[in-house]
């Protein structure tokens, strides 16, 4: 009997079927993967076996019983933990408080004591060592993941649900939570790990499900799917045609890199020309993110430099790095990105409000509403107005509309820093489109990125980081996102 | 890929009529607030409320509140507040006040000199919190709630904590002739306010602030330099306080360390209610203008009235609360229409708000 | 007891800093070496010592809370008004109850407004000083009450206890009122960090978001804070007109900015879920030597709000957490 059990679960939005009669089993000691691409219905699911939303219809088991419709803190106590990928833990407090944080009662003394041994049992039985005293907020990311299981466990787990949890991870710390996961398996708890990062998947899953337009579209052991089903089965579609892998080119390159350091990054050197679109990746933490931040001028670089078109850029200093050509999308759009409040108008035009005005700074409300309806139409964003508060597009438009705002900017240089995360299945297609049209032109793209198979399928060549540096170019035919896969395993 | 073109539709399906509510529907509301205070005036007091006397008389007091509200609107329009606007105004007042009692013989001298450092010792003011809040990066409760100490403090020490007398006919005439009928002061307020208007709303600058009071980071990233923008709109703001206090010892033909107090909060009540969002990023001058005269209605009431001091800065309280109330209470009801969500909020509509 | 430590380097600041004033106060004056200045000083402190507990609570679970001396005020008065149907006028104790009861109410009006509508916590609390002070000069009274009974006279004032200590230092007198302001710091430190309730309202401040995600009771948490704000600053009101011996309800007007001060000096963060008892008093005490110390050097009042200006902002601005401008710029704080 299998210990937790869906059956028939469906759930509408809107005349819109999220979930449409998903059935699935976890059994106990399995590692189930849950893998599907945004808006394929994951996150709905989680949140129907965590209480947070109920179905439509459909059935939840739990040992063979039916469940009634569950709130939060009933599925928690029948044992269904779900660590989300925003981190619920308190980071001005101690990790042996969090740990023991675990129910909202209110009454009663804090036994320090208590909590500590507590604590230590739950550290203990993740074999991982923590400083107890120290508050949450100083932890690497993937101690905090750590920390979050440990307080899930601490709570008599039976279905422990991870919702993206490499999502945030460096390489070696990967490695520490896959440990865990095998060590919770081992004790008997049900784990379904949802992703959509192949290489993890493969490595950890005992089951796969896969889910795609809130529909269950293959279900099995992982030993029968292979890499080319599993891009199949998330996305419908095969792979597109990758382009052509050249070299660098030897003609004068539009941005050189010499000895770029910083706090991660070591010593980096590389060249991009125009109408290149060069891939960067690495695990976690190898400093592709920080190298995005250095080039942009978002932070101060502490040696090498920089040349585009032969002239030196300014350090640290993102204003002039941007006028000069250099536009750097960045990797959260909600918080970075994008205004959300305000109108599609005002954050097409955000990244150039200089450039409209006229004498003494005046700028006229037409010119923008104009410029927006040019670049909507311009990147395919269906929208009724202009004048829209773009909190009310989808993730995929979103990012859309962040692409065209540091597009107006008329860069020369166009560094993205995963552009595809959380963004459906047809606006992948359609960023991944424009960029081939944009360097074809003559752009030239650094594309910073964890999904293999997007490098794959967009970029003429790969630069792979590792602690700091870069260890190795992907060039040549031959490379495809199977073999950048097993490099990065590698380096771990 | 066609079901995510559904989805995408019905999330960024807005009917006309509603994004028309949306739009104005602060407006409206404001509208609204306006008229019933009018009714008000009109059951409760119609002879004494409707009198060119009582009309000329709000038509001098409110452009004081006006131009600290326009202030305060800068501040908190930037995602910051300004507490120290009071105490910018008597110190401007306290400052020109210095020439002022020295004229002599050259009364228009005096006035237009007091003037000038009057403004300059407010827009030098809004540069000491602009420094504090983006040099020195102290959050904008805590820099301008020790600025208006250290202001207030060094407005007293200058005037020993008496009101200081014996201003010249010319700086008088500011704050209580008419021109072609109009008060003067209503003039420059009404001068300045599409001033500001037209800043906030249709120049870089403006767009540049409004950017930078809704996200930090993505102003940021954008390409703005903040620690510019944050500090210009602080010394506009101290310079709006500023007129504010030369007009104030106009009216009052003298100047001390501790006027207006009750502005402050009359201030805040203002802006919020007419639209701008604590936070930031939010906010037009119309909306401010339509709740000035919304307040200016309701204060001159008060006065009709006969309400006590007391009472006002009761009411002024219970206004501020409900008004925010009803902002809220709106504001979800307004977030519960299915179709303005984007995709993902829709698939959290199964919590409570 | 964990959370101090990243509070401690700060607080041996402010302890050296107190001494060193005490130090330099007694150079000048040297009869400030003596138990009766001692005693002088620690009594005015008790007043804003309360405030400063009181916003400290408001503090760490997340809410700025400008309006603990306008409901000071509301409930001295009305206790010297009113407490006499309450039996008051024999037992201190029930005057202090009654107090302290009246302004718990009042915070937890606070409560109700900032967590039931989410609305920002400075711009209500704003709101109900300007709400409360006004009502209780328009609707209440404004008569100041000169005949205040005795009992609530009495724990400010060594007269009515029998006894000096040695060369006639009154100690009788200043053990009560002080000792309340102790009682109440050792509590507020004890459930701020002794109880699951206090480390829930730290949890509430730091993190709001997660809090509610795991399902901790929100509104219970901020109604026990402010309300426990309010009951603070009742508390401290009554031991304001015992030292004054009159109630006045014009009175502790302004009080609001010296005991912010106290409290982001001892640490606090105005963002919540930081902040500590002993950071606090020691920020209370370094205001009062401040104050006690510009009287002594002569300096005139009227200097002594810039003096406390300065110090504000002197303190915000030096303080070890600052933020980096790369933080500031990226939107974290």
């Amino acid at each position: 009997m299998a210990l937790l059990e869906i059956i028939g679960i469906r759930k509408r939005y809107d005349g819109v079927c999220a979930l449409d009669d998903v059935s699935m089993r976890l059994e106990a000691g399995e590692v189930h993967c849950l893998a599907g691409e945004n808006g394929s219905g994951k996150s709905t699911l989680i949140k129907t076996l965590a209480g947070v939303i109920h179905p439509d219809s459909g059935q939840i088991l739990l040992d063979g019983r039916v469940l009634p419709p569950l709130r939060p803190p009933d599925a928690r106590r029948l044992g269904i933990q779900v660590i989300f990928q925003e981190s619920s833990l308190f980071p001005q407090l101690s990790v042996a408080e969090n740990l023991a944080m675990g129910g909202a009662r209110l009454s009663g003394f804090v036994n320090w004591r208590v909590i500590r041994r507590l604590a230590r049992e739950a550290l203990a039985k993740l074999e991982v060592e923590i400083d107890l005293d120290q508050p949450v907020a100083g932890l690497s990311t993937a101690n905090k993941q750590v920390v979050a299981i440990g307080r899930a466990l601490l709570q008599q787990t039976r279905v422990l649900i991870m919702d993206e949890p490499t999502a945030a991870l460096t390489g070696r710390d990967v490695e520490v939570l896959f440990s865990v996961v095998r060590r919770l398996k081992e004790s008997g708890v049900a784990i379904l790990f949802v992703s959509h990062r192949l290489d993890e998947m493969l490595r950890i899953s005992d089951r796969f499900s896969f889910l795609r337009g809130g529909r269950l579209v293959a279900t099995g052991p992982a030993a029968d799917f292979d890499h080319a089903a599993i891009t199949r089965h998330l996305t419908g579609q095969d792979p597109s045609p990758p382009p052509p892998r050249g070299g660098p080119r030897n003609d004068d390159p539009l941005l050189r890199v010499r000895s770029l350091r910083g706090a991660i990054v070591q010593d980096a050197s590389f060249d991009l020309a125009a109408g290149e679109i060069v891939g960067i990746t690495g695990l976690r933490g190898a400093g592709q993110a920080e190298l995005a931040l250095l080039l942009s001028g978002a932070r101060a670089r502490t040696g090498g430099e920089v040349l585009l078109a032969g002239a030196s850029l300014p350090n640290g200093d993102l204003p002039a790095t941007l006028a000069a050509g250099i536009a750097y999308v960045p990797e959260d759009r909600l918080t970075e990105g994008l205004a959300l409040d305000q109108s599609l108008a005002f954050n097409l035009a955000s990244a150039t409000l200089s450039s409209f005005g006229g004498w003494g700074g005046l700028v006229r409300g037409t010119d923008i509403a104009a410029h927006a309806q040019h670049w909507l139409n311009d990147l395919g964003v269906r929208a009724p107005s202009p004048k829209l508060p773009v909190r009310a597009l989808s993730g995929g438009n979103q990012q859309r509309v962040a692409l065209g705002k540091w597009l107006c900017t008329r860069p020369r240089v166009l560094i993205l820093n995963g552009p595809t995360v959380g963004v459906d299945v047809g606006s992948k297609r359609a960023i991944h489109d424009r960029l081939r049209a944009l360097a074809s032109q003559g752009l030239a793209v650094l594309l910073i990125s964890d999904d293999l198979t997007e490098l794959a399928e967009s970029c003429q060549r790969v630069l792979v980081m590792h602690q700091g540096r870069i260890a190795d170019t992907l060039i040549g035919d031959g490379w495809n996102d199977r073999t950048l896969a097993a490099q990065l395993n590698q380096l771990r | 890929m066609r079901r995510a073109a559904v989805l995408e539709a019905i999330a960024s399906g807005w009917s006309r009529r509603q994004r028309a509510r949306h739009a104005d529907a602060d407006l409206i509301r404001l509208g609204l607030f306006v008229l019933v205070a009018l009714l008000a005036a009109m059951t409760l007091s119609p002879r004494h409320f409707f009198s060119a006397a009582n009309f000329e008389s709000m038509a001098f007091t409110l452009p004081e509140l006006g131009l600290l509200s326009l202030a305060m609107m800068l501040a908190m329009f930037s995602g910051g507040i300004d507490l120290s606007v009071v105490a910018i105004a008597n110190l401007s007042g306290i400052l020109a006040a210095q020439i002022l009692v020295r004229s002599g013989a050259f009364p228009l001298a005096a006035t237009l000199g007091a003037a000038c450092l009057g403004l300059a010792g407010g827009a030098m003011a809004g540069a000491f919190n602009g420094l504090l809040i983006s040099s020195l990066r102290i959050p904008p409760i805590l820099a301008t709630l020790g600025s208006m100490q250290l202001l207030t403090g060094l407005a007293t020490v200058l005037t020993g904590g008496a009101a200081v007398y014996g201003f010249p006919e010319p700086f008088l005439a500011l704050g209580n002739e008419t021109l072609l009928g109009i008060p003067i002061p209503f003039l420059i307020f009404a001068a300045v306010a599409v001033a500001v208007a037209i800043l906030l709303g249709h120049t870089t600058f403006g767009l540049r602030l409004r950017l930078v009071g809704s996200s930090r980071s993505v102003a940021f990233y954008s390409g703005l330099r903040l620690e510019k923008v944050l500090f210009s709109s602080y010394v506009v703001g101290g310079l709006l306080a500023g007129m504010t206090g030369l007009l104030m010892a106009a009216r009052a033909a003298s100047a001390k360390a501790d006027y207006g107090t009750s502005y402050l909060l009359q201030a805040i009540l203002l802006v919020v209610l007419g639209g701008v969002r604590p936070s930031g990023g939010v906010g037009r001058v119309p909306g401010v203008l339509l709740a000035l005269a919304a307040l200016q209605i309701v204060a001159s009431l008060f006065n009709v009235l006969r309400l006590g001091n007391f009472a006002k800065e009761f009411a002024w309280g219970l206004l501020l609360l409900v008004v925010m109330i009803t902002n809220t209470v709106l504001d979800r009801r307004a977030a519960r229409r299915p179709a303005t969500t984007s995709l993902s909020n829709a698939q959290n509509k199964e919590k409570t708000p | 007891m964990i959370m101090r430590h990243p509070n401690r380097r700060h607080e041996a600041v402010l302890s050296a800093v107190l001494l060193v004033l005490a130090l330099f106060i007694g150079l000048i004056n040297p009869g400030f070496f003596s138990a009766e200045a001692a005693f002088d000083l620690l009594r005015s402190s008790t007043v804003i010592g309360l405030f400063a507990l009181g916003v400290l609570v408001a503090l760490v679970a997340g809410g700025i809370d400008v309006s603990l001396p306008a409901i000071a005020a509301f409930c001295l008065y009305t206790t010297a008004l009113f407490g006499g149907a309450f039996g008051v006028a024999d037992h201190p104790v029930l005057a202090l109850g009654l107090a302290g009861l009246t302004g718990a109410v009042l915070g937890t009006m606070n409560a109700f407004f900032i967590h039931q509508f989410a609305l920002p916590p400075l711009i209500v609390t704003l709101g109900t000083a300007s709400l409360i002070r006004g009502g209780l000069l328009a609707f209440v009274g404004t008569r100041i009450v000169t005949d205040l009974p005795e009992s609530m006279a009495a724990f400010s004032h060594p007269a009515a206890f029998a006894g000096s200590g040695p060369g006639g230092a009154p100690v009788g007198g200043l053990v009560v009122s002080f000792l309340m302001f102790a009682m109440a710091a050792a509590g507020v430190a004890f459930l701020l960090g002794r109880t699951t309730l206090g480390r829930g309202i730290h949890a509430l401040g730091g993190a709001p978001e997660s809090a509610r995600r795991m399902g901790l009771p929100i509104a219970r948490l901020r109604f026990i804070a402010h309300g426990l704000a309010g009951f603070l600053a009742g508390l401290a009101g009554l031991a304001h007109a015992s030292q004054m011996r009159n109630a006045n309800p014009f009175d502790l007007v302004g009080t609001e900015l010296t005991v912010i001060a106290a409290v982001v000096l001892g640490g606090a963060s105005v963002a919540g879920g930081r902040g500590t008892v002993t950071g606090t008093v020691l920020g209370v005490l370094i205001l009062v030597l401040v104050e006690t110390g510009l009287v002594i050097v002569g300096l005139s009042s009227q200097w002594h709000k810039v003096v406390l200006g300065g110090i504000l902002l002197l303190s915000v601005a030096t303080t070890v957490r600052r933020v980096s401008r790369a933080a500031w710029r990226e939107g974290m704080a």
